[in-house]
């Protein structure tokens, strides 16, 4: 897993949260999420303006096999979502951690970003689940 | 395309001379102004273009199919035959009680006969497929609580490894779906269960034996565990072919059920066509039935309605459910008697267990190996993905070759490069020893020439198809030559 960005954290349930440092985040699906998913083929994005509950799911992600749902790490309000999507669901596979983002939150509570994983143990949980 | 056989013109009946009559009744301005583009061609081209399509099926006269959670058994031709009697076919749905007394006596008994095998207290056969049961089924879990006053039940607790119908179905009553996870052993996570019930909780929703081909061995508990909590458990009759006649859902505690007539009852597989999927339900469902019901005075069999029937959920369409389809049932149903149903029940998990170790033996992995199955198992080929590069679709595309319809693949998405195999019940032996040898054979092929499973299959009238390019630029209308 040397592909896991170590500026990033994670989520269990296989997002990446990435701090701006200004009070917002971006998430959007891990390489080894886009990997087991196989070809994106439709990304149902949440609207901008929405209040997102941490674990909550807030997003779908189609593969041709099969929708999964991507649950929010964070608590707190969408600012913007990755339109780009919509046209270009591949993107996600292209570049999961990079042009494959999916929304932005403004946090309502920055300590919750110390619940996530950071890299190392996210590959580990990835590891475990792989055995 | 038998549009493009299409010659301006060419009629069915090629050698009478058939002239267009004149419609003198109807106004102008009702009249079409373009012909409705319909394929012209003979009765011939029509015959061979059809045949020549069926013999492209998979089907379960021709091939072994055994998709798994599909149920796909053979349906005895005599259902088809009875419930094809000229007094069912020409009887019409507003003709008086009095002259359908012999098919609401059949429905009727259908009714009872569905109420004994589920163990529940009533019956209604109106809804007209599956996902309407389910609909109704929840419609009915809903009228329940709001009859209460207790409308601060807003979740549906539904497994991971749930057929989507499920939450899908959950949403539309107006819930939230709520998934709980499956344990390693493939039963439900009880701690995680008691974690989500609360007062929130309308009910779950729940196949038993499970979407993973186990029996969820604390049934027991987990009704116990919903009861307490308020909230009402449904049975999603997907794998009831596994226990019927052995165990029933109202002695497992649940409450409300809908039963895949296409799967266990022998009618035929939709693809879209006409369905049924009766509910059952508990005591303190009853009211709520969708109506109309059949019912017997003692004298006559009569149409329950809204009028007799008014705490109901209503109507699910014009008449009484797909009455050709629920005939079948009802045939399939006396065919078998009690003793029969007992043998679905045996035989489909015989098979199923058989043919596990047997591909066990082989060198395939279980996803679940220290349980027994139910009428239905699954693979996982993780070990084969990982190792030699070929993965589940890979077997699944090759096994076409060897003239047997693919195993469910992917589903249930918990499993990893799964393949949920079901043989049914009316498979020989000799059946299912051929397809472990063919499993062996692929196997084979994928540890000495992995391209040739790869690229499978090679003798089908397509290829692979490009299905993420069907997905993602959707063309679904002809729209002519180019």
């Amino acid at each position: 897993m040397s592909n896991t960005p170590t500026d990033l954290r994670y989520a269990k349930s296989h997002e990446w949260v990435r701090d701006e440092g200004d009070g917002t985040v971006t998430v959007g699906i891990t390489e080894h999420a886009q990997e087991l998913l196989g070809d994106l083929v439709f990304v149902d994005l949440p609207e901008v303006g929405a209040q997102l509950e941490a674990g909550g799911d807030c997003a779908v992600v189609e593969s041709v096999k099969a929708a999964s749902d991507v649950y929010s790490p964070v608590t707190g309000e969408v600012t913007e979502v990755n339109e780009a999507l919509d046209g270009a669901p591949e993107t996600i596979n292209e570049d999961a951690f990079g042009d494959g983002w999916i929304f932005k939150v403004k946090l309502d509570d920055a300590g919750e970003l110390d619940n996530l994983l950071d890299a190392d143990a996210y590959n580990a949980l990835v590891a475990e689940e792989d055995h | 395309m038998i549009y493009e056989q299409s010659r301006s013109g060419r009629q069915a009946t090629a050698q009478t001379n058939f002239e267009m009559p004149a419609l003198p009744d109807i106004p102008q301005e009702l009249l079409r102004e373009q012909p409705a583009g319909l394929p012209e061609v003979s009765e011939m081209q029509a015959v061979r273009h059809y045949t020549r399509l069926s013999q492209k099926n998979f089907s379960i006269d021709t091939h072994f199919y055994p998709l798994g959670s599909c149920t796909m058994k053979y349906n005895p031709r005599a259902c088809n035959s009875l419930a094809s009697l000229p007094g069912f076919l020409s009887r019409h749905p507003l003709a008086p009680d009095t002259h359908s007394q012999g098919f609401m006596a059949c429905m009727h008994e259908l009714q009872e006969i569905l109420k004994h095998v589920t163990g529940m207290h009533a019956v209604s056969l109106s809804p007209a497929a599956g996902a309407q049961g389910e609909f109704a089924g929840v419609a009915m879990i809903r009228a329940y609580h709001d009859a209460r006053g207790d409308d601060a039940r807003t979740e549906i607790l539904v497994p991971d490894a749930a057929h989507g119908t499920n939450p899908a179905s959950a949403v539309m009553c107006g819930y939230k779906a709520r998934e709980i996870p499956t344990g390693q052993d493939g039963d439900i996570d009880l701690e995680a269960l008691k974690e989500v019930l609360g007062p929130q909780t309308a009910g779950i929703m729940l196949t038993n034996p499970s979407t993973v081909g186990v029996f969820e061995r604390r049934i027991k508990e987990i009704a116990g565990l919903v009861h307490d909590a308020g909230g009402l458990l449904y049975y999603d009759g997907a794998n009831l072919n596994a226990i019927l006649g052995k165990v029933r859902p109202g002695d497992m505690g649940f409450d409300v059920i809908h039963m895949n007539l296409h799967k266990t009852f022998s009618t035929p597989h939709g693809g879209g066509g006409p369905g049924a999927g009766p509910v059952g339900v508990s005591q303190r469902l009853e009211p709520y039935l969708p109506v109309p019901m059949v019912d017997f005075d003692g004298s006559d069999y009569v149409w329950l309605t809204e009028k007799e029937r008014s705490d109901t959920i209503g109507r699910l369409s014009a008449f009484a459910g797909n009455a050709g389809v629920l005939l079948r049932a009802y045939v399939y149903a006396r065919l078998l008697g009690r003793e029969g149903m007992h043998r679905v029940a045996e035989f489909s998990s015989l098979n199923a267990n058989y043919l596990l170790k047997r591909l066990m033996e082989a060198g395939f992995d279980a996803a679940y190996p220290e349980r027994r199955a139910s009428h239905e198992f699954i693979l996982t080929l993780k070990k084969q993905a990982k190792e030699l590069g070929v993965n589940t679709m890979d077997f699944a595309k090759r096994m076409l070759d060897y003239g047997v319809h693919a195993p469910t693949t992917y589903f249930p998405l918990l499993v990893p490069e799964c393949l949920l195999v079901e043989p049914t019940e009316t498979e020989a032996k000799e059946d299912l020893d051929d397809f472990v040898e063919i499993m062996k054979t692929i196997k084979q092929e994928a540890e000495t020439q992995p391209e040739l499973v790869k690229q499978a299959p090679h003798t089908m009238p397509v290829r692979r198809l490009d299905d993420v390019r069907a997905a993602r630029e959707l063309d679904l209308a002809w729209k002519g030559q180019e």
